[in-house]
C-alpha cells in the first residue's frame, strides 16, 4: 500500500456569508413603475427596448423607463438610488 | 446580478436576465450574496448581433432554464408571494481546512485537478515540511493577512494569508527567494485569473536589484521558459490567484470563452543594465533600487515587428490602431531596438509614449464601433468624461486619439540577437506597481 501523505489545503479564506430577505412582492404590475436597467452589454440595449415595447402592448397601465449605469461592471449609487427613490420594480438585462 | 442583490436589499423587487450559459455562475454569484432564491430569469446565448426581431423571439419564448414561457417568469418574478426561504436568505460559513486529509500522492493529485487547483500541469504537493521552507522566504508571519481577490469584481472577495501565498508556491516549484515577489503580486489585489469571458491574462513585470538576486532572465529568450525564476513565479502567480480568489472552474468562476496561453504564466524582468532608459518603475514613483512588480491584464492581442525601419512610423501605427482600442498597449521591446529609438530622438521612453499617444488615431465611425468602447467608454462620454466627450462629438470620417500616454507601457527586455519588438495588449491596473521589498 502506497505511503499516505498529509499536505495544506491550497484555497484563501471564504467570506462568511448572512442571508438577506428579497424585497416584498406587489401583487401586480398594473399601475406600477417598473424600471429597465440596460447593463451596457453589446445589443443589451435593442433587447430591452423590445422589452419596453411588448409591457406596453400587454400591461399598458405599467409605467416603464429604461435607465443606464454610468459604467458596465461598476456599481452607479445615483442610478440605484434614482430606481429606489422612484422605481416600484426593476428588470435588469442583459448580462452580470 | 450585483445590482439587482442591492435593489433587493433596498426594498425593490428585481430580477435579472442572462443568457443561459451564465445559470450557473448567476446562482453562485446570488448563493455567495446570501440570496440564493434572487429571481433570474435566461434567454439563449446570444443576443451580440441579433436583430430586434430575434430578440422579440427570445422575449417571447421560453426560459431555457427554467424551461417556462420567459415572461411568465419575469412577470412571476415581480409578483409571486414569498416563501419562507425568501425571507430569510441563507447565512453560511465556508472554512476550509488547514490540512487536508491524509492520502497517497497519487489520490492527492487526483483531489488537486478534481477541483481545479491546478494548471493541469504536475505540480509540488505542498507538505508542512516544503511550506514551512518556502516560509523561510519572507520576514512575514505566517497567518499575515496578504490580501484579498475575486474572480471578477461583482464576485465575493476572499482574504488569504502569508502561508496561503506559500502553498501555492511550493505548487509551482518556486524556491523561497521568490516568495518577496509573489507576496507583492498577491497583495497587488489583481487577479491573474479573472473570470472575464474575453479570455485576459495577468502580465507581470519585474524591476530592480531582486532580478538579479533570484536569477531571473531578461537576456535571450526573456519572456519564453528559459529561467526557473521566470517560470515558476509566473506559474505560482496564476495558481495562487486561482486558489485565493475562491476558484477558477469553467462554467463558475471562469467565463472566458477562448481561454489564454499565457495564463500558465507570463512573467519576465525588464533588461535595466542593457536599456538606454531609467527603469520603468521609475515612471511610477520608485527608485531605481527598489525592486518591484508591475502587474498588468491583456495578452488577448499580440503584433510584432522589427526596426525601428525607415518607415516605422507606418508600421507602428498599424500595429497600434489594429489593437483593441478599449486595451491599452504593452510594449516590449529588445535593447537595440530602443538605442535606434535614442538615435532616432526619443532619448527618454516618455517621448515615445507621447508619439504613440498623439498618433495612433482611427476614425471616429470605427473607434466608436468597437464592442468595448461602446460598452466602457460610450457612457463615460454621454456623462461628459473628457476626452471622451470630445471624442463623441466628432465627425465620423474625423480622426480620434485611440489612446492617452498614461496607458501605453513600453519595457525593455532580451538579448539583442535581434532588433524585435512586440505589442501585447497590457492594461496596467490601478496602483499595481507593487514594492517587492516590503515583502522581504
Amino acid at each position: 500500500m502506497a505511503d499516505r501523505i498529509t499536505v495544506h489545503d491550497p484555497r484563501g479564506f471564504a467570506p462568511k456569508v448572512a442571508g438577506k430577505r428579497l424585497a416584498q412582492r406587489h401583487p401586480s404590475l398594473e399601475g406600477k413603475l417598473v424600471y429597465l436597467v440596460d447593463c451596457l452589454f453589446d445589443n443589451s440595449e435593442v433587447f430591452m427596448n423590445e422589452l419596453k415595447d411588448w409591457f406596453a402592448q400587454h400591461i399598458p397601465s405599467m409605467k416603464t423607463v429604461m435607465i443606464k449605469p454610468r459604467e458596465s461592471w461598476v456599481d452607479d449609487p445615483d442610478m440605484r438610488a434614482k430606481v429606489v427613490a422612484n422605481g416600484d420594480a426593476a428588470i435588469l438585462g442583459v448580462g452580470l | 446580478m450585483g445590482l439587482a442583490l442591492e435593489l433587493e436589499k433596498a426594498g425593490i423587487p428585481s430580477i435579472a436576465i442572462h443568457t443561459h450559459v451564465f445559470a450557473r455562475l448567476a446562482k453562485s454569484v446570488a448563493t455567495a450574496n446570501g440570496m440564493p432564491t434572487a429571481r433570474q430569469a435566461f434567454v439563449p446565448q446570444p443576443l451580440v448581433d441579433k436583430s430586434p426581431a430575434d430578440l422579440r423571439a427570445y422575449i417571447e419564448g421560453v426560459d431555457p432554464i427554467s424551461k417556462r414561457p420567459f415572461m411568465q417568469e419575469i412577470i412571476e418574478g415581480l409578483t409571486s408571494a414569498l416563501n419562507d426561504n425568501d425571507l430569510k436568505g441563507m447565512s453560511f460559513e465556508r472554512s476550509n481546512p488547514r490540512f487536508l486529509e491524509a492520502d497517497t500522492e497519487d489520490n492527492l493529485r487526483e483531489l488537486f485537478e478534481q477541483n481545479f487547483w491546478t494548471d493541469f500541469l504536475p505540480i509540488i504537493l505542498p507538505t508542512e515540511e516544503r511550506v514551512n521552507a518556502m516560509l523561510k522566504g519572507t520576514s512575514h508571519p505566517r497567518d499575515e493577512i496578504v490580501g484579498r481577490l475575486s474572480p471578477t469584481a461583482f464576485r465575493e472577495d476572499w482574504e488569504f494569508n502569508v502561508e496561503q501565498v506559500a502553498i501555492n508556491a511550493v505548487m509551482a516549484g518556486a524556491k523561497p527567494e521568490y516568495l518577496p515577489v509573489l507576496l507583492a503580486m498577491a497583495s497587488s489585489g489583481v487577479t491573474a485569473k479573472s473570470s472575464s469571458t474575453t479570455s485576459f491574462a495577468g502580465i507581470g513585470v519585474i524591476n530592480g536589484p531582486i532580478r538579479n538576486e533570484i536569477g531571473m532572465n531578461c537576456g535571450i529568450g526573456a519572456t519564453g521558459p528559459y529561467s526557473h525564476a521566470n517560470a515558476t513565479i509566473g506559474r505560482a502567480w496564476n495558481l495562487l490567484s486561482q486558489n485565493l480568489q475562491g476558484g477558477s472552474t469553467p462554467g463558475d468562476t471562469y467565463m472566458g470563452t477562448l481561454g489564454n496561453p499565457l495564463s500558465y504564466g507570463f512573467v519576465f524582468a525588464e533588461n535595466e543594465e542593457a536599456s538606454p532608459w531609467e527603469p520603468m518603475h521609475v515612471r511610477y514613483g520608485f527608485k531605481p533600487t527598489d525592486s518591484t512588480v508591475t502587474v498588468f491584464r491583456g495578452g488577448r492581442y499580440m503584433s510584432s515587428g522589427f526596426g525601428p525601419r525607415e518607415h516605422w512610423e507606418d508600421k507602428m501605427l498599424r500595429c497600434l490602431t489594429a489593437a483593441d482600442a478599449r486595451q491599452s498597449p504593452l510594449v516590449i521591446m529588445d535593447p537595440i531596438v530602443a538605442r535606434l529609438y535614442v538615435d532616432k530622438g526619443y532619448d527618454t521612453r516618455q517621448k515615445l509614449v507621447d508619439w504613440m499617444a498623439a498618433n495612433a488615431k482611427l476614425p471616429a465611425r470605427e473607434y466608436w464601433n468597437e464592442m468595448w468602447v461602446q460598452t466602457l467608454i460610450h457612457p463615460l462620454a454621454v456623462a461628459g468624461v473628457e476626452p471622451y466627450a470630445t471624442n463623441l462629438k466628432a465627425k465620423p470620417n474625423e480622426l480620434v486619439k485611440v489612446f492617452q500616454a498614461h496607458e501605453i507601457n513600453i519595457v525593455v527586455t532580451g538579448g539583442e540577437t535581434q532588433g524585435a519588438w512586440r505589442i501585447y495588449e497590457g492594461t496596467r491596473m490601478k496602483n499595481a506597481t507593487v514594492s517587492i521589498d516590503a515583502w522581504r
